[in-house]
């Protein structure tokens, strides 16, 4: 029962710990493999962001010269059939990789958003409506709604972006309906009311706000989803089409052809792929242990 | 093995009958790491309690009241609390010395507990027959068909009408009364030394409340049972405890018989709670009934991390000086039998 | 009719309200059509009435209707029957848009001082809200200044109109929740058990500021609690409800020293009182109070009632006066 048995207590529940930098640290050492994951995505971010500033070469521009290249100096990660650099285009497809994940994630996002408020808010017939063709849609796996999707629409960037973010919708949906059930019975709510406040305004300002914690963690979670869901539709010929670098079709090019041959061309798109999801895996289970307690184990 | 409802009923229920010491508690300690800082939600707490006798606990939210309860029946949440200091004595056995399975005989057995609220503390999909008798078989070695017996008898002496059916019932069968009254006969069933009770009525009806605390000063009367009454409501205290702890800030600020502290209440926050509850007209005097206004006491409950130097309930006492502010009154015998601590209880 | 004798009772001066035989059923509905297969009679015909600056106490235990006879007033939850008139006019069918401006007339306050604040707004646009609705005080930074005056009124200190509702301790929030409800200038607050969730020395100060409130702007509340000593403390007379009927109904004085109902005898005597040298005879009754969804036939209290009768269990006793403005429902008196 010394003072530094208290010190030492104190220290693990966080006590002292002041400004952003002494935070960050206490929260990397609670949940060191978040902070992992937290380390991967920055550093995938920060490749999609300066990609131009960190390669020297064009990730388009051909070099029948560096054809098929085994990585050595000026060729870091070898040349594919083209002599296009490989190091570039897996930078450079960072950028694809970041622009699929994130625009159909906020899209996603944004339309679950819509449609679980609405659903929790207004309930009858709507409700009733909006779950059962949630319901189908869940049904469905990710991969197999986005195939369709894609196939529908089109191989394209902006087409992509709307396959992938449509079965995200559903998940989101769902989350944002159940906390509206919830806070529009809170007191508050009814204070508005009372104050005469319309349906819509109260909808929008005093539930929506409290509905969105969990976006969050979902949103996360969701990132991982997409950037892999690219990567198979790109595999399959449906996602992004030529001449931008996608991990996912680096891989269907090369795989069959020069898995024996030029291992590298495989090899480092798949791990680009393998690790920025990995990383938003671990991410995103931190991000949750930490934002929701309800939840930790 | 411990006495039969007919063994029980064989005994007089007349008048309470206050034995030995069961239970001492001493200079008990126990803290909260938490991010704001090191809490002491129990600061050096000791008080002991007699076989039949109900010590009531008194304070308002965060006074360390419950935390007092929790210490005792070992089940502070460890991280972020921790017991660190202080003797549980229940028969000569420090309870704080225990190992945890063998503080698991003990608990339910020979020192039990009731929560406030009766729906979370009973298992949903068990029935009620099935969870008073766990505890049996658990602690005395009962059969199932025994056990089962014994909990029909047990729903029988708390006043739990048709209790061959209810064994067979649900938690989310009963109304909220009889949900008590099934906690109740959970926490005797063994026939503990020391029932703690925390906030046992807070979330029933007043009528029902009445039915509750009757039963429990009844089957204490039967059983001998010693009672920790945890409670916020003075009424409560007045109308089923013998003896008083008040505490403020995680420590005792005053202890007294009931009817000395009621009488003679020392301490300025004793005098400040008692001040501002409103009372039934009728029983309030014509003085009292002129002025319209309740006392307050000004302010709030300061955090328990951020507590001020000197006396914790300066800043909030009309009375307090310099020397209040800086030091902390020592905890003294100002009457016969009566504790506080303030500097100014003289006065 | 109950009502006719309640408004002999009273003066002559136009109620802020007058509820005249409120009902409230709530469907009961289950399976995938949503049949209804019963109601709840949470409300069963209760009238009364609040003349300006007075209180009214609404007492009972939890089921009894009381909470949801609050809700129905202001028109958060429609009244399955019966009228309700604030200052003469007849709100009972007005559209959402025509009840706007009755909206300032009545106001509430919630029991749970943490579910009641929107967390995610500072405690000056919480206060600030109702009169950006009503658009009071749009020119140039009025508003903030009327704000800054509620939170003056109601024992805050303007610097605290930045801070969340989380930075509050229990009671402040309750001092900010009043602060919302004035903001319209009400005639009337609804305050659904205001003080319940405080500490016994936050109680005081919440009571104490809400009658102030009174003696200055004339409020009249509708104060709605299971603590029968606030209520006998804050109310002016004071209605007692069992399973959604008003057995009781009478000025505190006659109520508490006269009860004339079994159950409001019952209540009285299940209170603890605060002094360990007072030993009284207590009447306790038995049993629980039956479920709202199957109330008893005849009067609700006779399952419980010492002194019940063949016709207790028959007929519905009626709301009749035993002396001035003293209504009671029981066969027996």
């Amino acid at each position: 029962m010394t003072s530094t048995d208290h010190s030492v207590e104190l220290a693990k529940a966080g006590a002292n710990v002041t400004g952003w930098w002494s935070r960050l640290v206490f929260l990397a050492l609670r949940f060191p493999l978040g902070a992992f994951g937290a380390v991967i995505v920055a550093l995938f971010v920060f490749a999609a962001i300066f990609a131009d500033a960190i390669t020297t070469v064009d990730p388009t521009s051909t070099n029948a010269a560096k054809s098929l290249a085994a990585p050595g100096p000026g060729v870091l990660m070898g040349a594919d059939f083209m002599g296009r650099d490989m190091y570039s285009r897996v930078v450079h497809g960072a950028r694809i990789s970041l622009a699929v994940g994130v625009g159909s994630t906020v899209l996603g996002c944004l339309f679950g958003v819509i449609i679980g408020l609405a659903s929790g808010y207004l309930l009858g017939w709507f409700d009733l409506l909006v779950q059962r063709v949630i319901d189908i849609m869940q049904a469905l796996p990710l991969l197999v709604m986005a195939l369709v999707m894609a196939a529908s629409l089109g191989p394209s960037l902006q087409n992509t972006i709307i396959a992938i973010s449509i079965p995200l919708i559903p998940n989101v949906a769902r989350v944002i309906r159940s906390n509206t059930l919830a806070i529009r019975e809170l007191p508050y709510v009814e204070a508005a009311r009372a104050q005469g406040m319309s349906e819509l305004r109260i909808a929008v300002r005093h539930v929506l706000p409290n509905t969105l914690a969990p976006l969050i963690v979902l949103g996360t979670a969701q990132l991982g989803a997409a950037i892999l869901t690219e990567a198979s539709l790109s595999f399959l010929g449906l996602g992004i089409p030529e001449p931008h670098p996608s991990w996912g079709r680096m891989l269907s090019e090369s795989a069959a052809e020069y898995v024996r041959t030029a291992p590298w061309l495989v090899i480092f798109p798949g791990l680009a792929i393998s690790l920025v999801v990995f990383g938003t895996n671990l991410l995103g289970d931190a991000m949750r242990d930490l934002l929701d307690p309800r939840q930790r184990s | 093995m411990t006495s039969t409802t007919a063994e029980i009923a064989a005994t007089a229920p007349g008048e309470r009958v206050i034995g030995d010491t069961v239970l001492a508690v001493e200079g008990l300690e126990t803290v909260f790491y938490t991010r704001a800082g090191m809490v002491r939600a129990v600061d050096r707490v000791s008080f002991s309690l007699r076989a039949g006798e109900t010590l009531a606990v008194v304070g308002e939210s965060g006074c360390g009241k419950s935390m007092t309860a929790l210490s005792i029946m070992r089940l502070i949440p460890d991280p972020p609390g921790r017991i660190v200091g202080g003797k549980v004595v229940l028969d000569g056995t420090d309870l704080l010395q225990l190992s945890e399975p063998e503080m698991r005989k003990m608990r339910g057995n020979r020192v039990s507990m009731i929560f406030q609220e009766p729906m979370t503390s009973l298992n949903p999909v068990l029935t009620v027959g099935r969870q008073i008798s766990q505890a049996l078989m658990m602690h005395q070695g009962m059969s199932r068909a025994a056990a089962m017996e014994r909990a029909i008898e047990m729903l029988r002496l708390v006043k739990v009408p048709e209790p061959a059916q209810r064994v067979k019932e649900y938690p989310h069968q009963l109304s909220g009364g009889m949900r008590q009254r099934v906690m109740i006969a959970m926490a005797l069933s063994c026939n503990p030394r020391v029932l703690v009770a925390d906030e046992p009525t807070t979330a029933l009806d007043v009528t029902i409340q009445a039915q509750i605390l009757d039963l429990i000063l009844e089957l204490q009367k039967k059983l001998g049972t010693a009672v920790i009454l945890i409670t916020h409501d003075l009424a409560v205290v007045a109308e089923t405890a013998q003896r008083v702890i008040v505490m403020y800030a995680g420590r005792k600020v005053e202890e007294a018989t009931v009817e000395e502290l009621f009488t003679h209440p020392r301490h300025p926050y004793t005098r400040g709670l008692m001040a501002s509850i409103p009372r039934l007209g009728l029983m309030r005097s014509q003085a009292a009934q002129t002025g319209g206004r309740l006392q307050e006491i000004p302010g709030m409950v300061p955090p328990l991390f951020d507590l001020p130097e000197g006396c914790a309930y300066a800043p909030r006492c009309e009375r307090a000086d310099d020397h209040c502010r800086a030091e902390y009154p020592p905890y003294e015998e100002k009457r016969p039998a009566h504790w506080t601590a303030c500097w100014h209880a003289d006065d | 009719m109950p009502m006719t004798e309640i408004r002999n009772a009273q003066a002559a001066a136009a109620p802020v309200l007058q509820v005249d035989g409120l009902k409230k059923h709530f469907p009961i509905r289950k399976g995938l059509l949503r049949r209804t297969i019963g109601n709840v009679f949470a409300v069963d015909g209760v009238s009364f009435s609040i003349q300006p600056g007075e209180t009214l106490g609404l007492v009972g235990e939890s089921g009894c209707g009381k909470t949801t006879v609050g809700r129905t007033v202001l028109r958060l939850i429609e009244p399955t029957g019966g009228s309700i008139r604030v200052r003469g006019e007849d709100i009972t069918q007005l559209s959402r848009k025509a009840l706007r401006p009755y909206r300032r007339e009545m106001q509430i306050v919630f029991q749970d001082p943490f579910s009641s604040l929107n967390p995610r707004m500072r405690a000056g646009d919480i206060v600030g809200e109702p009169m950006k609705i009503h658009g009071i005080g749009a020119e140039g930074g009025e508003r903030a200044r009327l704000v800054a005056r509620l939170f003056e009124r109601v024992g805050l200190r303007p610097q605290q109109m930045r801070n969340f509702p989380h930075e509050f301790s229990g009671g402040q929030r309750q001092r900010i929740s009043i602060a919302r409800a004035l903001a319209l200038n009400p005639k009337l607050i609804v305050a659904d058990e205001p003080v319940s969730a405080l500490d016994v020395s936050i109680q005081a100060q919440v009571i104490n500021l809400m009658m102030d409130l009174q003696r200055e702007e004339g409020i009249a509340y509708l104060f709605i609690s299971h603590n029968l000593a606030v209520v006998e403390h804050i109310s002016h007379r004071i209605a007692v409800m069992y399973l959604g009927r008003i057995v009781e109904y009478a000025d505190k004085v006659t109520l508490f020293t006269r009860p004339q109902h079994p159950y409001t005898e019952a209540l009285l005597s299940a209170v603890p009182v605060p002094d360990p040298l007072l030993k009284r005879e207590k009447r306790m009754v038995e049993g629980d109070v039956p479920s709202p969804v199957r109330p008893p036939p005849g009067c609700h209290f006779h399952t419980r009632c010492p002194y019940a009768q063949d016709r207790c269990r028959i007929e519905t006793p009626a709301l009749k006066p035993v002396g001035e403005g003293h209504l009671v429902a029981c066969h027996l008196r």
